[in-house]
């Protein structure tokens, strides 16, 4: 019904012109999103199905999935922990300097990457601040996988702290408060009442931090070291295509990489959904 | 179990929420806090059940519950019930789970046998008119049926005292009415010690044993509905427990005059405020010898057991409020726009200065 209200012309809507905006989205859409995606297909065309596989499962190229996807999975994990504990900070305590906290979660967006990969290097290099400090103890992080997690964890952890921290907002404290007058312990109460809540969104998030480490470049070669079979990522393996002048070896572990992020998106998508039907008094 | 409060104050940053207050709450009693917002009323529901702490310093406060001093002891530890205002309900979990909720997470060795939970908790829900809804969402439920919803799941541990912030304040009129009644019935049958916490007047005199009135983080009053709206204590009280009409001016030789209105009354000399209830005010064709008093009707309204008349006049700041039996409505031809004379049939005069009660009620 709704639906049909939607489509009918001539009803009276608050933004009229529903015609021309959903046109103009769709140009949008179609330059900015789907002509590149286009591009890359068409440069795809070029491979028999069998040089294509033959690319996508070459052996350093398969070591790089291993790299990316281990160290990313490292990081959302990461995230996962210190954006839960970030977005409850910022959520439920007052602070001084809370709203700059708040302002400071958005900065890995907001910084160029390439900024975040030098700065981390410096930092973690042997002969950086912190390099200095942890080689000597016989750690290294940088031009390691630890370093690449690092860098990866970074650049993404504002997914999981915004994508949870307007649910938590919207779960009042009085049902902690409710919880321990039940005689629930803080154990229990977080374990029954807040993560039930919560855990929808911070899969959520942890999956889009997960899917954005998986395409990060800039952040993370400074600090990787890219040395082949070790430390070389996925998007880098991209970029040594290109240098090479071969587009469509380029184009083919772009689209492995496309398809894995779109999938993981996509069920991301539904998955969410579903949860959020359920807890709004749709069928149980 | 008795709850007492020696001494319990507590600020907020730089404001006073509550001055040292000393409160006794008999076993068994329902126990009304009524005060506008801001009056220190949830703070105080709130120390009670140690979901806020009193302040320890200068001097410490004590709560005591029976003979047990439960100063400190966390909120979990202190067998109180306590219902939100919005509910507060688990939304992820089954109405079922949600009673269940407090007897599940109790320590292995105390919690019931499963079907000694279930027993218990489809007690609680029939108790509440619930049963049929056992697998609802709260999302599914409507604002009272949550309401009861919480109020089985805090009963379902057994509380010492049952603990309400507002408990009706966020549903509409009838539903508040029922859930009202519904209350006191099973406070009656139940007899646990209960203390809520109301903005609402009407809602506090007629569901408590005893109301404690307070304002501006100190209590005005506690006293029985009754006691408090026949004698209330000073002016606050007076004004917040009802409809009040004030008729200022300047006693000479026994008469207060205002304008050109003129009233008897047996007072010294000097400037005077009276106050007087609704039903207090009687209307008339005619002055009479003791007042004259001279109003116009502006607004009409006949619901209810009484109507209500609104009435003006040059010599008033404010409206006044007068209700009449339909009776003596109907008798003189009540209309809008129409002049008649008002008649004290009683009125109350509290001294500023003077913090001892003082009022004067005489019949005209």
């Amino acid at each position: 019904m709704s639906q049909l209200a939607f489509w009918r012309s001539g009803s009276t809507r608050v933004l009229p012109g529903f015609g021309l905006s959903m046109g103009i989205s769709v140009l949008f859409i179609s330059l900015v999103l789907l002509l590149p995606i286009t591009g890359l297909f068409g440069q795809l065309s070029e491979l028999s199905l069998a040089e294509y596989f033959a690319i996508i499962t070459e052996g350093r190229l398969v070591a790089s999935y291993m790299v990316t996807i281990g160290a990313a999975a490292v990081a959302a994990l990461v995230n996962a922990v210190f954006g839960l504990l970030l977005a409850w900070v910022l959520v439920r305590y007052e602070f001084p300097g809370k709203r700059l906290l708040d302002a400071l979660m958005d900065l890995p967006f907001a910084l160029t990457t390439a900024v975040a990969g030098i700065t981390l290097a410096t930092l973690y290099a042997g002969n950086g601040w912190v390099g200095s400090i942890i080689e000597p103890m016989g750690l290294q992080i940088a031009y390691t996988w630890v370093g690449i997690a690092l860098a990866m964890a970074f650049t993404s952890i504002p997914f999981v702290v915004r994508t949870v921290q307007p649910v938590l907002e919207d779960l009042p404290a009085e049902v902690d408060e409710a919880a321990m007058s039940l005689g629930a312990t803080d154990g229990v109460a977080f374990r029954r009442v807040i993560m039930p809540h919560l855990w929808p969104a911070l899969v959520t998030g942890t999956g889009l931090a997960f899917v954005r480490s998986l395409g990060e470049f800039g952040a993370i070669i400074f600090i990787a070291g890219n040395m082949p079979y070790e430390t070389e990522i996925t998007a880098l393996m991209i970029f040594v295509k290109l240098q090479e002048y071969d587009y469509a070896g380029a184009s083919a572990i772009a689209s492995v990489v496309l398809f894995v992020s779109l999938a993981l998106l996509l069920a991301i998508n539904i998955w969410q959904g579903r949860f959020v039907r359920r807890l709004h008094g749709g069928k149980g | 179990m008795s709850i007492r409060l020696q001494n319990i104050a507590k600020h907020f940053a730089n404001t006073q929420a509550l001055e040292p207050i000393s409160l006794d709450i008999h076993e068994g009693e329902l126990v009304g806090l009524l005060g506008p917002s801001g009056s220190g009323k949830t703070a105080l529901l709130r120390i009670i059940a140690v979901l806020e702490n009193a302040d320890s310093s200068p001097q410490p406060g004590k709560i005591l519950f029976g003979d047990r001093d439960v100063t400190n002891v966390h909120v979990r530890d202190r067998r109180i019930g306590f219902v939100f205002q919005h509910y507060a309900l688990f939304r992820h979990m089954s109405v079922y789970d949600n009673v269940a909720f407090g007897l599940t997470v109790m320590p292995k060795k105390r919690r019931p046998s499963n079907g000694e939970i279930r027993a218990r908790v489809f007690r609680l829900l029939e108790m509440v008119q619930l049963q049929h809804l056992a697998n609802r969402l709260p999302a599914q439920l409507s604002g009272g049926q949550q309401q009861r919803v919480s109020l089985a799941r805090a009963l379902a541990v057994e509380p010492a005292a049952l603990l309400l912030d507002e408990p009706f304040g966020a549903l509409d009129a009838k539903v508040r009415q029922d859930l009202r009644r519904w209350l006191r019935r099973l406070h009656d049958e139940l007899n646990f010690t209960s203390v809520f916490v109301t903005h609402d007047q009407e809602e506090a005199l007629e569901l408590s044993d005893r109301v404690v009135v307070m304002s501006n983080g100190r209590i005005e009053q506690i006293d029985t509905p009754d006691t408090l709206y026949r004698a209330p204590k000073n002016r606050f009280v007076f004004e917040f427990l009802g409809d009040v009409n004030h008729l200022e001016g300047r006693v000479r030789n026994g008469m207060l005059t205002c304008g050109d209105a003129h009233l008897n009354v047996d007072l010294p000399d000097g400037d005077e405020e009276l106050l007087l209830r609704p039903h207090e005010v009687r209307l008339a064709e005619e002055p009479s010898a003791e007042s004259h008093l001279p109003v116009t009707i502006t607004a009409i309204s006949p619901v209810g057991a009484e109507v209500r008349v609104e009435l003006e006049a040059d010599w008033l700041a404010k409206p006044w409020l007068a209700t009449v039996r339909h009776a003596d409505f109907e008798r003189l031809h009540m209309r809008r726009g129409q002049r008649l004379f008002a008649h004290p049939r009683q009125w109350h005069r509290f001294k500023e200065d003077a913090k001892t009660p003082e009022q004067q009620a005489r019949v005209a």
